[in-house]
C-alpha cells in the first residue's frame, strides 16, 4: 500500500449527484444542512424499526455491502454490519489490514477486484486521509461509498450520530454551547463534529485541551479555543469528550495520562460548571480515569450508551438514502 | 377520455366519505382496528374511528420502507411514520386508503403491518377505486369507482377546517 494517496480536487461536491442528492457519505464538510436533517429524520424512523417484532426492512435486499477496514475497529465495523443487516443487505467483512494490502495490492486494485464481485456499497476505514474519496472517484455509478473514518480527516457517521443525539436531547441547535474536549488536533471525530455543528447553526463551539493538542489555529474553523476546563465547560449544554489515544502519549505531546486527567479529565466537580441539564457524550471506547471519571461516564447526564443505539439508526439512514440515489 | 376529464369530474369527497362511513360501519366488529395509509388514508381512519366511536385507537401506516420502487425513486422517509397504538398479533385489521390504483402501496403496507405481528385478518376499504390494478388486491368497500388516464393523479386533501376534497394533477 502506498502511503501517499493522490487527492484530486473534484469539480463539485463528490458526495452529491447532479440533482444534489447524497450518493456517497465522505465528510460532514460541505454537507448541506437539508441533507443532514434528511439523514436525522430518516434515522428517527429507523430507530423504531429496532423495536419491532421483525427488526428488518427490505430496502437493501439483494445488495452486497463490503466492510473494508484497512484500520482495525471492531466496534464501528459491527455497528455498520448491524445497520446493513437490518436493511436486509448481505454483508461481507474484509480484514484488509491482514490480507491483500499486506501482499502489496494497491487500494484501487483491491476495489476493482471487489467491484468484480458485484459490490454495491463500500464502507471504508483507512489510516490515510482521503482514501474514501479516491475510492468514490473510481467506482461504477451504482456503487456507493461511506467513509467510516479516514486518517485525521473525517468520521462523518460518528458526527451524524452525535448530531442525532444532541437533537434528541436538546431539540434545537440554535441556542447551544457545545464543548469538545481532548485531543482535537488528531481527531477526525472533532473535525467532523465541528463542521456539522457549524452547518446546523450552533452559535458556540468550543475546543478544549492543552496547547499541544488544541493549537490556536483551530480558530480558523470558527470555534473558540480554550486551554482550561473551567473556561471550556462553563455553561455548556453539551460536552463531547474524546478518547485520549495512547499512541499520542509517547510523542511528548502530553506529560502523562495522570496529568491529563487532572487538567482535562471530566469529573463530577468539573461537570458542575456546565449547565445543570448538560449532556455528556463520548464516541467510545472510553478510558475511565484518563479522560472521563467513572462517576460521570455512568452518571445521569451521560448519554454514551444511547449514542451507540442511535448510531445504528443513523448508519441505516445513511445507507438507505445513498443506496436509493444514482450517481 | 380527454385530458380535460378530471376537471369535469366533480367528485364530492364529503359525499363519498358518507358512503365510506356506511360501508365501514357494516364491516367493523368490536375487535377491529382501523389502520390508515399515510397520509389521506390516515385522515380518513381518524375521522372514521371518531364517527364510529371505536374503542381501539386508529393506527397509521407508511409504505416507505417496503416500496418496490426504492431503486428508481430512492428513499422517501418523511413525516410518514408507522404508528400502531395496539397489538397487531391476532387483531382484525381494516386498512383505509383514499385512492386505490395499482395496489402496490397496499402490498407494501401489508408487508409493513406484518413486521409488527400476525393479524387475524386484513381487509381494505377505500374512498375511490380508480382501477388499473397491477396486483391481485381488491377492496371490500369503495365509495366510488372512476376511470382516469395514467397521466392523471388524484389524492385527498384536508382543509384546515377538517373537510375533505380531492386534488387532481397531471403528471
Amino acid at each position: 500500500m502506498s502511503t501517499a494517496l493522490p487527492m484530486r480536487k473534484p469539480q463539485r461536491n463528490p458526495q452529491l449527484n447532479a440533482h444534489g442528492e447524497l450518493i456517497h457519505l465522505l465528510s460532514t464538510e460541505g454537507l448541506p444542512k437539508p441533507i443532514i436533517h434528511q439523514i436525522l429524520d430518516t434515522a428517527e424512523q429507523f430507530l423504531s424499526v429496532n423495536e419491532r417484532e421483525v427488526k428488518k426492512v427490505p430496502l437493501l435486499r439483494g445488495k452486497s455491502v463490503f466492510n473494508l477496514f484497512f484500520e482495525n475497529s471492531t466496534r464501528t465495523r459491527t455497528t455498520f454490519e448491524i445497520a446493513a443487516k437490518r436493511l436486509s443487505a448481505d454483508v461481507i467483512n474484509l480484514d484488509i489490514a491482514r490480507s491483500s494490502a499486506s501482499k502489496g495490492e494497491s487500494l484501487l486494485d483491491t476495489i476493482a477486484n471487489l467491484s468484480a464481485m458485484q459490490a454495491d456499497m463500500f464502507i471504508v476505514r483507512h489510516s490515510e486521509s482521503g482514501a474514501p474519496y479516491l475510492i468514490a472517484q473510481h467506482v461504477a455509478p451504482h456503487v456507493h461509498v461511506v467513509n467510516a473514518g479516514d486518517g485525521r480527516h473525517a468520521h462523518p457517521t460518528q458526527a451524524l450520530l452525535d448530531m442525532y443525539t444532541i437533537r434528541h436531547y436538546k431539540k434545537d441547535f440554535s441556542n447551544l454551547t457545545v464543548a469538545i474536549v481532548g485531543d482535537i488536533v488528531h481527531s477526525r471525530v472533532a473535525r467532523s463534529n465541528i463542521h456539522a455543528l457549524t452547518t446546523l447553526g450552533v452559535p458556540e463551539v468550543r475546543v478544549v485541551g492543552p496547547r499541544t493538542l488544541v493549537p490556536g489555529d483551530l480558530r480558523e474553523m470558527g470555534v473558540r479555543v480554550c486551554h482550561s476546563m473551567e473556561e471550556g465547560i462553563r455553561d455548556a449544554d453539551v460536552i463531547i469528550m474524546l478518547r485520549l489515544q495512547n499512541e499520542r502519549m509517547t510523542g511528548g505531546m502530553l506529560p502523562s495520562s495522570g496529568e491529563f486527567f487532572k487538567e482535562f479529565g471530566l469529573t463530577p466537580a468539573k461537570l458542575a460548571l456546565a449547565k445543570p441539564d448538560a449532556i455528556v457524550m463520548h464516541p467510545g471506547p472510553i478510558n475511565r480515569g484518563v479522560e472521563i471519571d467513572s462517576a460521570v461516564a455512568d452518571g445521569k447526564q451521560s448519554v454514551i450508551l444511547p449514542q451507540v443505539t442511535f448510531g445504528i439508526a443513523v448508519r441505516m439512514a445513511v445507507m438507505g438514502i445513498i443506496a436509493g440515489n444514482e450517481a | 377520455m380527454s385530458s380535460a376529464a378530471p376537471h369535469t369530474l366533480h367528485l364530492d369527497a364529503e359525499a363519498l366519505y358518507a358512503i365510506l362511513l356506511d360501508g365501514v360501519r357494516r364491516l367493523v366488529t368490536p375487535d377491529t382496528a382501523l389502520v390508515g395509509v399515510w397520509s389521506g388514508g390516515a385522515w380518513l381512519a381518524e375521522r372514521l374511528a371518531h364517527d364510529l366511536g371505536l374503542a381501539t385507537p386508529h393506527g397509521v401506516i407508511s409504505s416507505a420502507l417496503h416500496r418496490d420502487d426504492f431503486s428508481s425513486r430512492g428513499l422517501a422517509v418523511g413525516k410518514d411514520a408507522t404508528h400502531l397504538p395496539f397489538e397487531v398479533e391476532g387483531r382484525t385489521i381494516l386498512l383505509i386508503d383514499d385512492v386505490l390504483y395499482t395496489g402496490r402501496t397496499t402490498r407494501a403496507v401489508i408487508n409493513e403491518l406484518f413486521d409488527f405481528g400476525r393479524p387475524a385478518s386484513v381487509t381494505l376499504a377505500v374512498l375511490v377505486d380508480r382501477g388499473g390494478r397491477q396486483l391481485p388486491i381488491e377492496p371490500a368497500v369503495s365509495a366510488a369507482r372512476i376511470t382516469l388516464p395514467p397521466s392523471e393523479r388524484v389524492s385527498l386533501d384536508r382543509t384546515p377546517q377538517g373537510r375533505f376534497q380531492f386534488h387532481f394533477e397531471t403528471v
